[in-house]
């Protein structure tokens, strides 16, 4: 001691250790016999086989953990179901109450929280103690506060839950998958990460204490198997799983129930974009919050430098000062900036990673102190002389590693940012407002930050666009996740007679595929055959093929990128539904003529289809976005942007009233549409092209394209530059292949139970569900001050 | 370079400064958490900080008497039982400087005899607003009677008007005025409200001479911050850079505990490196910071909590 206070001229930091003792005769205690939790007590695992589980900044052993068999899970499940219909029933004044309660008992136990989640996992307890524990507690404050808002008589919660979390965030995901399951009346089954189960563990003793109701959360611990007993279970209505693309693809690709729903939260390479009007020392200080933030283990860790040029090498050097002065070592240490990986496999891949890229020519920068051996350790890391075809530019590291790219303009910005199978995130710096704010549309991903980066809360949505996965969690958008809509059905089913007689006008007809806003031929050169009701040949029709699919697509991803102002798509809808009017004639026969229903019942079917098309022309202005208020001086905008390219695959219910549904919704949140009509009621498209020829329906919004039933469902499913695809059918079967395949890029699907869907209902919950369902949200959060 | 004493007006870069409020408060106040000093370390942190203390009294009531007090205290900082149980004598801690009004120069070399240097606060302190000439010759008056520092002031509405060419032209004339003393700018932090124009007045002070550039005379109503010196930092910070000199910077005003002074230093240690925490380039403006240092002191000393009036009054 004398010889530091002696020298005091010379500073240093000195140690800062948090005390650990509480927690480590916590852990203690945990390990004999291991626990999984179920129905508020927790139980001996049916298996033996067991998990090691260690503390990554010294490799010691912290105990044993049981991997939960499908017994246990099965048990788990019956658990949750068993509580669902009580629980669901409660007033959400009673179900608030209890996530109160364990928002209180989360603050009171905060650091002994923070301590064991540090010693888990290895992130500092500096990150842990102010940035993890507090967003646990107040994602249970803002969930305990949601009303029965969004849960009313056609809004359902779900039922039981399977919430698969990762390693990188254990009681954060922990909390950002609970909280809005119970708020909305949904039971849980959990299973937190292999390494990082301690937390998830402590907080079952917190549901104990908080009396809440039995099975309503089940903790399951255990490794991937665990995982798929969970992910197979049936009774299982709904998977939520944050985690890799690789998983979260294996899920949906295995999925065999299309009635349940999935939301993935997946990786990401999001990039931090920072321009030359930028505080560069700011932005510096949002690097280090960006990719040294909890190691560099984060799914939405800007992880792909994009510097402007003109200050690239200044602003290098910047970083490089500031990267000599980070601190890596001991997580408990109060003055450590970056802690440990959290496991050797982890490291071992990071290495793996870094190596490759230096041999591939790639030049590696690192600080000139070196790491403590001790424990799994990684310095910061950077690489410079990359271009967007460097694999370490397009990899997903999971770890401390920067990758810099620089561009000369603000498009080249974009361009960059977008050339990534991943959309999560993106971070944007410059002092120019009107940049930041052009920028941020074009970004493909879920949340962007200007000047600003990592900033979560409960209020606002996170989740991603492409392969980064699809739902949202957290605010208004986040509780939508965790409840169900089913489309309504109809009472009894239209009357369809033989006897309707309708004179066949149309033997003259050559419908052709609409394309591009041009009628084509088929590239087969082959056609089917319509009939009519009574089964009398009525006309040849074009049958669509993979080329035909490949041209349209192409057409339609150009023009989605010139997006039409939604006044104009208003106009244009309206214009629509004004010259429908003129051929009530020609599709009351039609429909007549198609599937035999009496002339009173086609008229309805018209009239409703021109009140659709008016009621989302109106919409085309007035579905928006929201304002989303956290705790910053700031703003976040959740805008509602488009899908993009949608194909949508009809079947013979409501061929006019459905066709005109789901293209004037698409089109009025401004997507491009691929329509796949049923091939028996085909002839009811071709007859609306003419019409979209003549409503100034810019050319490739809309196409149309003929085909035999469900013959094009997989080349559709699978193309990686269909953006979007909605499958209305009654077969089981066809909508879990839709959905299998759709993981090619994980397309935002929506493959709803289509059996007797009432397409005439007019209520706004059935309408709006299209408008969702073709919209994703972004959440663009704007600090501001001078 | 280094020995360079002025250089040229560059508005483009002043002009061209930005900076984030909202990035630079997230940096202050994530920096308090991410550092922190414990037991004997934070003991020679505290020790540290004294060295850098300019112990200041600037009152309109201020009289030999009170001066001859401050300047005791600024010879002997800790009570001799806390030094000799920190195995430290006498001579090794003293404070940074002791800053006072031009009329108590001449008591105060008297009474701490060159041992300690002395800053006088100068032209028109504290609002800045008398004649140039009047200000000017403020300065070679203190010098004549003694001061080994010029605290000045700038003048706060050339920056308000983004006038560049006039804050240049007077800070310059100020410090050749100094001659070899070193001249302390202070920016008035408060009443130049944002954080741009607190980062542009740094940099035309640090271009037209100053040895050190000060965030405020204590009287306005924000003083030192952490916000605000992390800005004038960054600027000390670029201008070294680009120049190759090393500026010193003062925070002045509000800094009265062991908790705050503490985030003061890890600041500068880890925006500019441990090299600044030093008195030719790094001091703290302040009057009761020192005896809150001394109670902590003698906590770790004793074990016990300190009691202020046990303590000697500055």
């Amino acid at each position: 001691m004398d010889k530091v206070i002696k020298n005091f001229k010379t500073l240093s930091y000195g140690p800062a250790p948090e005390d650990d003792k509480e927690v480590y005769s916590w852990i203690k205690g945990l390990s004999s016999p291991t626990k999984i939790f179920i129905n508020n007590k927790f139980i001996r695992s049916s298996g033996n086989k067991k998990l090691n589980i260690i503390n990554p900044s010294n490799k010691k052993n912290l105990g044993k953990l049981s991997v939960s068999t499908k017994k246990d899970v099965d048990l788990a499940v019956k658990a949750a179901k068993k509580a669902f219909p009580k629980w669901s029933k409660l007033s959400s004044f009673e179900r608030s109450k209890y996530l109160y309660a364990l928002a209180r008992m989360i603050q009171k136990n905060s650091r002994f929280l923070s301590v064991l989640e540090t010693i888990d996992n290895g992130k500092p307890i500096r990150e842990t103690r102010d940035i993890d524990i507090p967003l646990v507690a107040r994602h249970f404050y803002y969930h305990a506060g949601w009303s029965s808002k969004d849960i009313n008589t056609k809004n359902h919660p779900i039922g039981v839950i399977g919430q698969i979390i990762p390693w990188n965030f254990p009681l954060l995901m922990l909390a950002w998958k609970v909280a809005p399951a119970l708020a909305t009346g949904n039971t849980v089954v959990l299973k937190p990460a292999e390494y990082t189960s301690l937390t998830a563990l402590f907080f079952a003793e917190l549901c104990q204490k908080a009396n809440i109701p039995e099975g309503v959360i089940n903790i399951v611990t255990g490794d991937g198997s665990t995982g798929e007993h969970i992910t197979n279970h049936k009774d299982i209505k709904k998977i939520a799983f944050t985690g890799s693309t690789e998983v979260g693809k294996k899920i949906i690709y295995q999925n065999q129930d299309p009635d349940r729903k999935l939301t993935m939260e997946l990786g990401g390479k999001s990039p931090f974009i920072v321009f030359e009007d930028a505080d560069l020392d700011s932005a510096v200080e949002g690097i280090v919050d960006a990719i040294w933030f909890n190691q560099g283990q984060v799914c939405c860790a800007g992880s792909r430098l994009l510097v402007q040029e003109s200050i690239e090498k200044s602003f290098i050097k910047k970083l490089k000062a500031r990267m000599e002065r980070l601190r890596v070592g001991d997580p408990l240490d109060k003055s450590i900036d970056i802690g440990a990986i959290v496991a050797p496999i982890q490291l071992q891949k990071i290495n793996q990673l870094v190596k490759k890229a230096e041999k591939e020519g790639n030049k590696l920068w690192q600080p000139s102190w070196s790491c403590p051996t001790d424990g799994l350790f990684y310095p910061p890391s950077l690489f410079t002389n990359v271009t967007p075809s460097s694999f370490i530019a397009q990899v997903e590291i999971f770890g401390p590693v920067l990758t810099t790219l620089s561009f000369r303009t603000p498009s080249e910005a974009v361009a960059i940012a977008n050339n990534t199978p991943y959309g999560l995130a993106a971070s944007i710096w410059s002092e120019n407002i009107n940049l930041a704010l052009d920028i941020a549309p074009k970004i493909k991903a879920g949340v962007i930050w200007i000047n600003s980066t990592n900033l979560f809360d409960a209020s606002c949505g996170f989740g991603g666009y492409k392969e980064s996965g699809f739902g949202r969690e957290g605010g208004s958008e986040g509780i939508r996740a965790y409840i169900k809509y089913e489309l309504p059905i109809l009472n009894k089913p239209r009357k369809i007679s033989k006897k309707t007689n309708v004179k066949n006008n149309l033997i003259d007809k050559t419908p052709k595929l609409y394309i591009g806003g041009k009628q084509k031929r088929p590239d087969s050169g082959y056609s089917f055959s319509i009939y009519d009701h009574k089964n009398k040949f009525i006309c040849d029709i074009p049958n669509a093929n993979r080329k035909d699919i490949r041209d349209t697509v192409e057409i339609a991803s150009k023009v989605i990128n010139k997006q039409l102002k939604n006044f104009n798509r208003s106009q244009i809808l309206f214009y629509l539904a004004e010259n429908l009017q003129d051929k009530e004639k020609n599709f009351i026969e039609l429909l007549s003529l198609l599937s035999g229903l009496d002339k009173k019942d086609a008229l309805e079917e018209f009239n409703t289809a021109k009140e659709r098309i008016f009621y989302y022309a109106s919409m085309a202005d007035k579905f928006e976005g929201h304002i989303h208020n956290p705790p910053i001086r700031g703003l976040t905008l959740a805008v509602k942007e488009p899908i993009g390219v949608i194909a949508s695959i009809l079947n013979n219910q409501f061929p006019l009233l459905s066709l005109v549904t789901i293209l004037a919704s698409n089109f009025a949140t401004g997507n491009a549409n691929i329509i796949i009509p049923a091939e028996k009621t085909s002839l009811i498209a071709s007859e609306m092209y003419q019409l979209l020829e003549t409503s100034d329906i810019p050319e490739g919004y809309i196409n149309i394209l003929t085909s035999k039933q469900d013959s094009l469902n997989k080349i559709i499913s699978e193309h990686e530059n269909i953006d979007g695809v909605w499958l209305f059918s009654e077969s089981d079967n066809e909508r879990k292949k839709v959905i299998n395949y759709s993981v090619s890029n994980l397309k935002r699907y929506w493959c709803p139970k289509a059996k007797n869907v009432n397409w005439l209902n007019n209520e706004e919950i059935f309408l709006n569900e299209f408008l969702y369902e073709s919209t994703q949200i972004k959440n663009i959060w704007i600090p501001y001050g001078e | 370079m280094a020995n360079k004493i002025f250089f040229d007006l560059d508005t483009s870069w002043v002009n061209n400064i930005k900076i984030n409020l909202s990035a630079v408060e997230r940096r202050t106040a994530t920096l308090t958490k991410r550092r922190t000093v414990k037991k004997e370390f934070q003991v020679a942190w505290l020790l540290k900080a004294i060295t850098l203390i300019d112990l200041t009294t600037l009152s309109g009531d201020d009289t030999f008497g009170k001066v001859e007090r401050l300047c005791n205290k600024a010879l002997n900082p800790i009570d001799k039982n806390i030094l000799h149980d920190l195995n430290l004598s006498s001579n090794d801690i003293k404070v940074g400087a002791v800053c006072v009004y031009h009329h108590l120069i001449k008591d105060c070399k008297t009474l701490v005899k060159n041992k300690i240097p002395i800053a006088a606060v100068s032209t028109g302190f504290p609002a800045g607003l008398s004649s140039f000439a009047t200000r000017k010759k403020e300065i070679s008056d203190s010098i004549r009677d003694g001061a080994d520092e010029i605290d000045i002031v700038i003048n706060r509405g050339f920056v308000l008007q983004n006038n560049w060419k006039k804050l240049y032209d007077e800070v310059r004339e100020f410090k050749k005025t100094a001659g070899g003393i070193k001249v302390k700018a202070i920016l008035g932090v408060g009443d130049l409200e944002t954080l741009r124009n607190v980062a542009k007045a740094s940099l035309v002070c640090m271009m037209a001479g100053a040895d050190f550039i000060k965030t405020s005379t204590g009287k306005e109503s924000v003083n030192a911050n952490l916000n605000n010196s992390l800005v004038m930092l960054r600027m000390i910070r670029d201008f070294y850079n680009k120049t190759g000199k090393k500026i010193g910077f003062k925070p002045a005003g509000g800094i009265s505990t062991s908790k705050s002074v503490l985030e003061f230093l890890i600041l500068v240690a880890e925006e500019l490196g441990f090299e600044w925490i030093n008195p030719k380039l790094l001091r703290i403006g302040a009057s009761s910071l020192l005896i809150d240092i001394e109670r902590q002191l003698y906590h770790y000393t004793s074990g016990r909590y300190a009691n202020k009036e046990k303590l000697a009054l500055g």
